[in-house]
């Protein structure tokens, strides 16, 4: 949103992710009267305050929650689930699990930056072992959370990385996630310039690699292999399983939009008769 | 002579999975179809299969909605629920029995031997013992078993005819032997029935809860099931596909509302059913709720506490957790029926008000008045006109617009061509995040401003007795409603008047002049009197004394009637 001011730091690898995602959404002709962004708590979560199109920015930890709310009211939105890697797997960890069970159609757009932000520098469930913060004074101590290990052993339908360092990649990554029918996670590496100085531009430019091309995203057990590798990180497109039922169809759920919901009278007065 | 006039309470004790709830629900269903007045209240164990349950009837010449902790007739289904009710069992109890089951002696002329299982063993199988006890209670009562025989047809059709035979004969046995135990013991019961509860709907609180959501246009309910919360889900679950609600059984309570108010968001009524267990998670939600001005109902079942307390029992202790719940200041709603039909109604109320007010609204009820079943006569289902409030956006839809009243217009995304942006951020006119001190300021005047409005239509509360004339007030809400309305009525002190509040937040203005120059008890089944705190804050009211209870039991008529001498 031109003009608007800005709520991050010069060079935030957030703005990168920004422009990704706002030259996407034309490019797939969505209309912003027609798509919800929900973000929860974070630097990242503020997003959709610079992007023309609904928000719902809730609380840290419960955007999936809250997007479910949204998409099973109204199923002809478009609707976007992001965050940051502290909100997302971390204090909406728990939710995050059960969203990909339900597989609503929603994308989900993971901002890792592998810290703490807004919070000062801590380490996020995604820091290197290793890393010294305020906090973990003698380097974080935690195996790092693997967001792509566990969609995949959900058997979320759609796994990505990206990297915000190629915007056009990461551009293409984020409009197949949105184009993808089902529960679509796309978790998108971007610098925290001020409170991580390990994984900085640089090092997820040397420390990064595309899928080749041969990579075949409908072999679950290589995407698991690709998911858990050391040493440099593979991105692109992890997994895609066409077909999975979603949520919505599963529930039933109709193009009628919540807010046009009517009670049958007759069907309301069946159901008082059985009471007698 | 054992005379019995225009009031019987039975009881009906076992363990879970022997069939108390089905005796019960028989008795109460063909009885209410006589015409006669019942209630039934149910205490139980937090127990998969067995422990001590029990659930009584009371068939009463005047419509009654409490709880007696007198039995006159009690259908012990096994030893243990004679251990189970001995405080509640005296001299006058008739205990009904298979001695055959009793280790202790039986020799004690209370104890009627009841050879349920062998009627039902000649009638078949062991399995219609429950119909034989329903058929004693009715020879006892003297209520003809015709009926009885019709609802048994209706009960077991799709088992086919050969197992409706059975069960009208296991229920002949039983009638008869309920007849003859009248005889022999001199039992007489002069009760008539009062008709007018024939075509009745025989409703409990999660029913009557459920139907007020229904007839409320609720389209989205997420809630994760905890005693005494879950019937309302289940409820629900069992009319989704009728009414086309989206049932969503969360993962935990915290995405329960998080979920609900997304929904809400995109345009849906949306419902969370919960315990104040579960409450205590979503708190941070009602704060969400507030700040984005997002409605949502809240149904909290109330049940005794901290922290786990006693799943199954009842309490009233959960106001102040709605009243304070969130962190911030802002408006919300909190009712309390305290009978099954205010409950149909107050729902609708609750989706009414949120909508219209963009707040939180609470509906408070607990175990026992979720349990309790009674005829609600069709006339008593209010329906509300269901009014969405919401508008049509403009290109320059500005989700936060001040306006006179602190009430924007709310948009939902997809309808019209206005962005709708709902912030939990301090937010400016348009939803965008802000740290403008003066926007600050604005911002949460409109958010409290709402509160008089919200006052002004606040339902003032019932009366019973002549409260000009008495000196006295008892005060109570909720569920303790019948109680304190029987207890007056069977005290005879006409110099107390009993007030009822099935709205306890925000009070209307002029419920301080009704308090006037009274002297203010309160009733409720607490352990501190929370709603006394609230009246003192809000109206400076001197509450002179307490009725409280908080064993995890409802008030009984009797205790209520005691208490109230010293009112």
């Amino acid at each position: 949103m031109p003009g608007k001011n800005m709520g991050w730091c010069p060079g935030c690898g957030n703005y990168k992710l920004l422009d990704s995602l706002k030259e996407a959404l034309p490019e797939l002709g969505i209309d912003p009267r027609n798509l919800v962004i929900v973000s929860g708590i974070g630097q990242a979560a503020k997003t959709p305050q610079y992007v023309n199109a609904h928000m719902f920015n809730g609380l840290h930890g419960r955007a999936l929650p809250a997007a479910l709310g949204v998409k099973l009211s109204n199923r002809n939105l478009v609707v976007i689930a992001e965050s940051g890697d502290g909100c997302m797997y971390g204090e909406g960890g728990n939710h995050f699990l059960h969203a990909i069970r339900r597989n609503y159609d929603i994308t989900v757009i993971v901002h890792d930056n592998m810290v703490y932000g807004l919070t000062k520098g801590q380490a996020s469930p995604t820091s290197s072992m290793g890393m010294k913060t305020p906090v973990q004074v003698n380097g974080v101590m935690l195996e790092p959370f693997n967001p792509l290990a566990v969609s995949l052993a959900l058997d979320a339908p759609f796994v990505a990385r990206a990297s915000v360092g190629d915007g056009e990649r990461t551009k293409e990554i984020i409009k197949q996630a949105i184009s993808f029918r089902g529960f679509a996670v796309v978790d998108i590496f971007q610098p925290c310039v001020i409170f991580n100085k390990l994984n900085t531009y640089l090092w997820f430019k040397e420390n990064t690699y595309y899928l080749p091309d041969e990579y075949d995203p409908t072999d679950r057990i290589q995407a698991f292999a690709k998911a858990t590798e050391t040493g440099k990180l593979p991105l692109g497109i992890f997994y895609r399983k066409e077909g999975r039922k979603v949520y919505e169809d599963l529930l039933g759920i109709t193009d009628t939009p919540a807010y046009e919901h009517t009670v049958s009278e007759e069907a309301f007065e069946r159901m008082l008769d059985g009471y007698r | 002579m054992r005379h019995y006039v225009n009031d019987v309470s039975i009881v009906f004790g076992g363990a879970a999975g022997q069939g108390v709830q089905t005796i019960a629900d028989g008795v109460v269903t063909v009885l209410k179809r006589n015409g006669y007045h019942v209630f039934a209240c149910t205490e139980f164990m937090s127990r998969i299969r067995g422990g001590s349950n029990s659930t009584e009837v009371r068939v009463t010449a005047e419509k009654r909605r409490a709880y007696v902790h007198r039995i006159d007739f009690l259908f012990a289904l096994n030893e243990e629920a004679i251990d189970h009710l001995h405080e509640r069992i005296d001299d006058d109890t008739l205990v009904f029995v298979e001695k055959s089951l009793m280790k202790r002696s039986a020799d004690d002329a209370r104890f009627i031997d009841t050879p349920l299982a062998e009627f039902a063993k000649e009638a078949g199988k062991a399995i219609f013992s429950s119909t034989v006890a329903v058929g004693v209670a009715l020879g006892l009562l003297g209520v003809a078993p015709d009926s009885f025989f019709d609802y048994l047809a209706e009960q077991f059709a799709p088992k086919g005819e050969a197992v409706v035979e059975s069960n009208r004969k296991a229920a002949g046995l039983g009638y008869g032997f309920g007849r003859e135990v009248a005889e022999r013991e001199n039992i007489r019961v002069d009760l008539e029935p009062a008709g007018g509860t024939k075509d009745a709907l025989l409703l409990d609180g999660n029913a009557a809860m459920g139907i007020g959501a229904v007839a409320a246009g609720c389209s989205f309910i997420s809630s994760y099931p905890m005693s005494p919360g879950t019937g309302l889900l289940t409820f629900l679950a069992q009319k989704s596909n009728d009414f086309d609600i989206v049932v969503d059984q969360a993962e935990d309570e915290i995405a329960a509302i998080n979920a609900a108010l997304g929904a809400s968001y995109a345009g849906a009524r949306a419902l969370v059913t919960t315990s104040g267990g579960g409450f205590s998670l979503m708190e941070e939600g009602v704060s969400l709720a507030g700040v984005t001005e997002t409605p949502v109902v809240v149904h909290i079942g109330q049940r005794p506490g901290p922290a786990t307390g006693l799943p199954t029992r009842t309490e009233q202790a959960d106001l102040n957790l709605a009243l304070y719940a969130g962190h911030g200041e802002f408006s919300r709603v909190i009712f309390a029926p305290g009978t099954l039909a205010q409950a149909v109604e107050a729902v609708q109320r609750a989706f009414d008000l949120a909508e219209k007010f963009q707040t939180t609204a609470f509906v408070l009820t607990d175990q026992f008045f979720l349990d309790s079943v009674a005829p609600v006569a069709r006339t008593e289902i209010v329906r509300l006109p269901i009014e969405r409030y919401i508008v049509k956006t403009s290109a320059d839809y500005r989700r936060y617009a001040f306006t006179g009243d602190g009430i924007s217009p709310r948009g939902v995304p997809g309808r019209g061509d206005g962005i709708v942006k709902a912030d939990s951020h301090e937010h400016d006119e348009s939803g965008h995040l802000t740290e403008n001190f003066g926007i600050r300021h604005r911002m949460v005047e409109k958010r409290l401003r709402r509160l008089d409005a919200l006052a002004s239509e606040s339902l003032m509360p019932e009366t019973f007795g002549d409260i000009r004339s008495a000196g006295a007030v008892v005060v109570c809400w909720g569920s303790s409603r019948g109680v304190l309305e029987e207890a007056l009525a069977v005290g005879g002190r006409e110099d107390i008047a009993g007030l009822h509040f099935s709205q306890l937040f925000p009070l209307h203005p002029a419920v301080e002049g009704m308090l006037d120059g009274k002297r203010v008890h309160v009733l409720e089944n607490n352990a501190t009197g929370q709603f006394a705190d609230l009246l003192r804050r809000e109206f400076d009211v001197t509450v002179s004394g307490r009725i409280l209870k908080a064993t995890g039991e409802p008030f009984a008529v009797e205790e209520v009637v005691t208490a109230l001498e010293e009112v």
